[in-house]
């Protein structure tokens, strides 16, 4: 069941891929002006660096998360799923994983943007994207459920933000650190007290979340 | 039964204030031991379950009826805060290091108890609505997220006042001042979410789960900020507390645990009599009575 409802919305994003480009092109012009902020000095840009590279990554992704309903609402579609004799958990977490996938894609496209305009390369590429995943996991868990809830109001695109920002602070300050740490070096090794901070953050989101969806969508 | 919850509750509230209050008032200023032969620490833990204790059956016993209760709470709260005052600005000696400035502990320390207090609340009754539905632990909820945005609000405020003159800046990123914007933010956002939606039902299971998961969140934040960035001051307990300062302590707390229970009472009042206007089914038309309009 779950693995049918990951095709269903692996499906529904590969047919709006367009939509991928758009906020990627989003998070790109988002880290192009962070850079006016700071001014052009490289060095503070590259200090910076992570931290950019997260808030563009966490504004892309009010985008992509508030339209991961879309589809659901159209012809009161969300209904006739919760009426297949299945549990309404594989639902969310097929649709968790698959913006889990889209966020961490997007992060790893804008790596290469912030590389350019901050000159913040790093050759530790492994852990780079091990720290984006675990950091979109923490955004997608909490954020799917978030969206099933601002999906369903007026003015989504404001309220979501609004629930999920104060949210996913340890998330964030996770991911950077972490983020920052492998790019501008690890002298004391700190990088992995943050990974398990983002690690539980996960594990705490990916279950609780997943137990109280059932409560989000029944009519 | 729920009239002998709330006068269990009243006892328990003059207990933890006789406790908590009088006998140290006694010790200081009459000269008289009224301490009944219990030790310090057991009057400190009467003081502090009493006063918990007697706020959750307050608020549990609440049948949203009676208003003359939740307003003798208030003016018995308002009191206490401004005995608490009084002896904090004009009887307690100043703080050795900090002088004057320290004085706004005393109200500080207090809201800083029972906004965590009030969250809980909400927390709690998130929990009991997402299990048992009933529409009451709703209008406890609301009433429990506002109050305890208020008074995280009014601890950020505190909080930079305290903070320019002592430190020299209003804020600062510590773990605790960090994660009472963070909370006072994410309740907020339920606030805000629940006026959005119009359907009670909805609204009520919705902010039932967004309060469990943003209360899930306060000891992450707490901790990871700890990680980040660390400032604050150690926490205070009685054995690093000198006496002079437990009476006005002691006071503001008792006079802001009974305005919060006041407030919190009145408060769910107000959202229970909403929902049932909600629930109602809507008024006949003239039409459908058989009149001519």
């Amino acid at each position: 069941m779950l693995i049918a409802a990951l095709r269903k919305e692996l499906l529904l994003q590969w047919r709006s891929r367009a939509q991928f480009m758009a906020v990627f092109v989003f998070g790109a012009a988002a880290l192009l002006l962070f850079s006016f902020a700071v001014g052009p000095v490289a060095e503070m840009l590259r200090q910076f660096s992570a931290g950019f590279l997260w808030l563009g990554l966490l504004l892309s992704s009010t985008l992509t998360l508030a339209e991961s309903f879309h589809a659901e609402m159209e012809n009161r579609a969300l209904e006739g799923l919760l009426l297949l004799p299945a549990n309404p958990r594989a639902l969310y977490y097929g649709k968790a994983i698959a913006n889990w996938l889209q966020l961490v894609l997007l992060g790893i496209a804008l790596v290469p943007v912030m590389v350019v305009l901050y000159d913040a390369g790093t050759t530790r590429i492994g852990p780079l994207i091990g720290v984006i995943a675990l950091g979109a996991a923490g955004l997608s868990a909490p954020g799917t459920l978030y969206a099933a809830m601002t999906a369903q109001v007026r003015s989504k695109q404001t309220l979501l933000p609004l629930l999920l920002f104060p949210l996913i602070v340890p998330a964030l300050l996770a991911s950077v650190k972490a983020t920052s740490l492998i790019i501008l070096g690890d002298p004391m090794n700190q990088v992995t007290a943050w990974i398990v901070l983002l690690v539980a953050f996960d594990a705490i989101y990916w279950s609780l979340c997943g137990l109280l969806f059932s409560r989000v969508v029944e009519e | 039964m729920k009239r002998n919850l709330f006068w269990l509750a009243i006892a328990l509230l003059a207990a933890a204030v006789y406790c908590g209050l009088i006998v140290t008032v006694g010790e200081q200023y009459l000269r008289a031991d009224l301490s009944l032969g219990l030790p310090v620490g057991a009057r400190t833990l009467i003081a502090l379950l009493g006063g918990l204790v007697a706020l959750v059956l307050l608020i549990v016993a609440d049948d949203f009826r009676n208003l003359s209760r939740p307003k003798a709470l208030a003016v018995a709260g308002a009191l206490f805060l401004m005995v608490g005052s009084y002896f904090g600005l004009f009887v307690a000696p100043p703080e050795q290091f900090m002088g004057d400035i320290q004085r706004i502990m005393y109200v500080h320390v207090p809201t800083a108890w029972f906004a965590l207090v009030a969250l809980t609340l909400a927390f709690a009754s998130a929990v009991v609505y997402l299990f048992g539905g009933d529409y009451d632990w709703d209008a406890r909820m609301e009433a429990s997220i506002e109050v305890g945005v208020v008074l995280a609000f009014l601890l950020c405020c505190q909080g930079s006042i305290w903070a320019k003159p002592t430190w020299g800046v209003w804020w600062d990123w510590d773990p605790r001042l960090t994660t009472t914007a963070v909370l006072l933010f994410a309740f907020l956002g339920i606030l805000a979410l629940r006026k959005f939606v119009d359907d009670p039902y909805r609204r009520a299971m919705w902010s039932a789960v967004a309060t469990i998961i943003a209360y899930v969140d306060v000891p992450i934040v707490y901790f990871s900020v700890k990680w980040w960035n660390s400032l604050h001051q150690q926490q205070s307990n009685p054995n690093t507390v000198s006496k002079p300062f437990w009476i006005p302590l002691r006071a503001s707390a008792f006079g802001i645990l009974l305005l919060m229970t006041a407030f919190i009472m009145l408060r769910a009042r107000v959202a229970a009599l909403r929902l049932k206007h909600e629930l109602a089914p809507p008024p006949l038309t003239g039409a459908e009575i058989g009149e001519s309009v």
